[in-house]
């Protein structure tokens, strides 16, 4: 194996269990409870490791995130895991057991955007991102890849207060070869451009870089932005882009009226106006395999380039 | 407090009250000197809208001045409607939507066994319609399957809640035989009005060491004042002028 050799795709979900342990390794003081989807979330990983540290609390979502505010408050950073649909069960629970106190719960939710999958609606999330951003002291952030995952993980664990992450279930190509380059509450520039943003989130990081590279073959030059932190939103990345290019399309796995885009436009709103343009997600779901799943959606990079070709003709 | 800030839930603090003082005056090991003490005993007031009872309790035992009291629920006060973790010092939880407090109890119960606090413990206070939560059954389960032995909960059973009496609005009972089949250890028809009783309880439940401990009071909402005993509408509202005249001559006169 040479190191010039791309590294085998891998889900942002993969990072979790062995992040989790190697920051307790380091002296982290964390507690790891769960809902009964342990191997799914790679959560589990870190009980085989600190069993005296995990707790289950059984498919009872509530319970588990009022007792992990319980942990915080005598001390610990506590790591909550389930799935994206599930932890939106809990919303009140996040809301006045962690968030209200302020208290040190990360709640790491798998399984987000409809590139869950064959499971159909009910376990595809397109709403969590809206659900989580509207808690006031929440930080928020989706990894493009299992690089940024385990970034995003270990910020979560050096930062105090609430803090809301959405892994993915399908593994997808690795951007990140070199390295993270997570700054919480930065977003990433990975390829300039003076024509038009891209602003991308999660899975569709990737597939915005890809439609910026077919975009280019048309002569139309591509800023592409990972906002990886939805909360606090990067404003001045948000304002230069829109400065520098003149216009933006937005591209997440999400309801856009309420995710990602929605946040963006309200930023740019009173500052910077520009055309803006929206990818995202309008309607439940259906089974399918993660890729079709997105396909169906439009969340995909032809669908990215479509909205950025209109853009680009309102400037 | 209620009659001053024109609001408040004062049915449910009086119910709570004679259970509250024994707690704290002879069991919770607690210091007023020092609030964030590690290894104190925790109080968690899961009924979250009965912080009257609560915040009179602090007062008098010198976690701030009694005079503070008269700025409950007016604005720019520590003493917020509903419970607020640490606000004013003392106050253990955040709370105000029912049923949260037994899980939270449940995670700081099991925190205090990992980091082997053998002398402290968990209290908390919850109330009969709060049963209806589903919440707490989840919290019930777990804490059994975790045999969280040194978690206590307190329920004051009024028999009334917002809107009327449990057995109209949700029935709850047999409440003791659910506990026990949940796992825990229950005491049951307890006086919540007789010190000597809430005492004996509280000292016997200290001596169960193989599961967590549910203690279950009856009292009498708006306890000690005569035209709120046993009233629903003294549930969230604040007596009239008049009301408070009468109230606080009976009360004075027990």
């Amino acid at each position: 194996m040479t190191t010039t050799q791309a590294p085998a795709p891998a889900a942002t979900r993969e990072a979790v269990g062995p992040t989790l342990i190697r920051l307790q390794r380091e002296g982290h003081n964390l507690i790891v409870v769960d809902a009964d989807l342990g191997k799914s979330t790679s959560a589990r990983k870190f009980r085989d490791e600190f069993p005296e540290r995990f707790f289950t609390f059984g498919v009872a979502e509530q319970n588990m995130i009022s007792a992990a505010a319980g942990f915080a408050a005598m001390g610990h950073t506590v790591f909550a895991t389930t799935f994206a649909v599930f932890a939106e069960h809990a919303f009140d629970q996040f809301r006045m057991s962690v968030a209200q106190p302020n208290l040190n719960v990360k709640l790491i939710a798998s399984h987000g955007g409809v590139s869950t999958g064959e499971d159909g609606a009910s376990a595809q999330s397109i709403e969590d991102i809206a659900v989580f951003a509207s808690v006031p002291n929440a930080s928020v952030c989706i990894p493009a890849d299992v690089v940024e995952s385990e970034a995003i993980i270990e910020a979560a664990a050096n930062t105090p207060g609430p803090f809301y992450v959405r892994t993915a279930r399908p593994k997808t190509p690795v951007i990140y070869t070199d390295g993270p380059r997570f700054k919480l509450g930065k977003a990433d520039m990975l390829r300039d451009g003076r024509d038009v943003t891209i602003v991308a989130c999660g899975l569709l990081v990737e597939r915005a870089l890809r439609a910026a590279d077919q975009l280019a073959t048309e002569g139309i030059d591509a800023r592409v932005l990972n906002m990886a932190t939805i909360r606090p939103l990067d404003v001045a990345a948000l304002e230069t882009a829109a400065r520098d290019t003149g216009a933006i399309v937005v591209a997440e796995e999400h309801l856009t009226h309420t995710g990602l885009g929605a946040m963006c436009a309200h930023a740019l709103a009173t500052t910077t106006p520009v055309p803006m343009e929206f990818v995202g997600v309008e309607r439940y779901g259906e089974s399918a395999t993660w890729s079709e799943a997105l396909e169906i959606m439009g969340l995909t990079p032809e669908g990215i380039a479509a909205a950025v070709r209109k853009v680009v003709a309102r400037k | 407090m209620v009659y001053g800030a024109k609001s408040g839930h004062i049915g449910g603090s009086l119910s709570s009250t004679d259970l509250m003082s024994v707690l704290y005056t002879k069991f919770l090991r607690h210091d007023p000197e020092r609030p964030s003490w590690h290894e104190r005993d925790r109080f968690i007031m899961s009924k979250g809208h009965c912080t009257p009872v609560q915040y009179a309790l602090l007062a008098e035992l010198g976690y701030f001045p009694t005079e503070e009291l008269n700025t409950f629920r007016r604005k720019g006060t520590r003493l917020q409607g509903h419970s607020i973790l640490g606000k004013p010092p003392g106050v253990d939880n955040t709370a105000g939507a029912l049923g949260m407090g037994l899980s939270f109890g449940l995670g700081i119960r099991l925190a205090q066994r990992l980091q082997g606090l053998e002398d402290s413990r968990v209290w908390v206070l919850m109330g009969d319609g709060e049963q209806n939560e589903g919440q707490v059954w989840e919290a019930a389960m777990a804490a059994a399957h975790h045999r969280a032995e040194g978690l206590f909960a307190i329920i004051d059973r009024n028999g009334i809640q917002n809107d009327d009496f449990t057995k109209t609005t949700m029935s709850t009972e047999p409440l003791d035989e659910k506990y026990r089949a949940f796992g825990w250890t229950v005491l049951s028809d307890l006086d919540g009005h007789d010190l000597t009783t809430i005492e004996q309880a509280y000292r016997w439940a200290l001596d169960q060491r193989s599961a967590p401990v549910c203690l279950i009071f009856d009292t009498v909402k708006g306890k000690g004042v005569s035209f709120m005993e046993h009233n629903p509408s003294f549930h969230g509202a604040p007596p009239s002028d008049e009301e408070f005249k009468v109230a606080m001559a009976e009360l004075a006169d027990a």
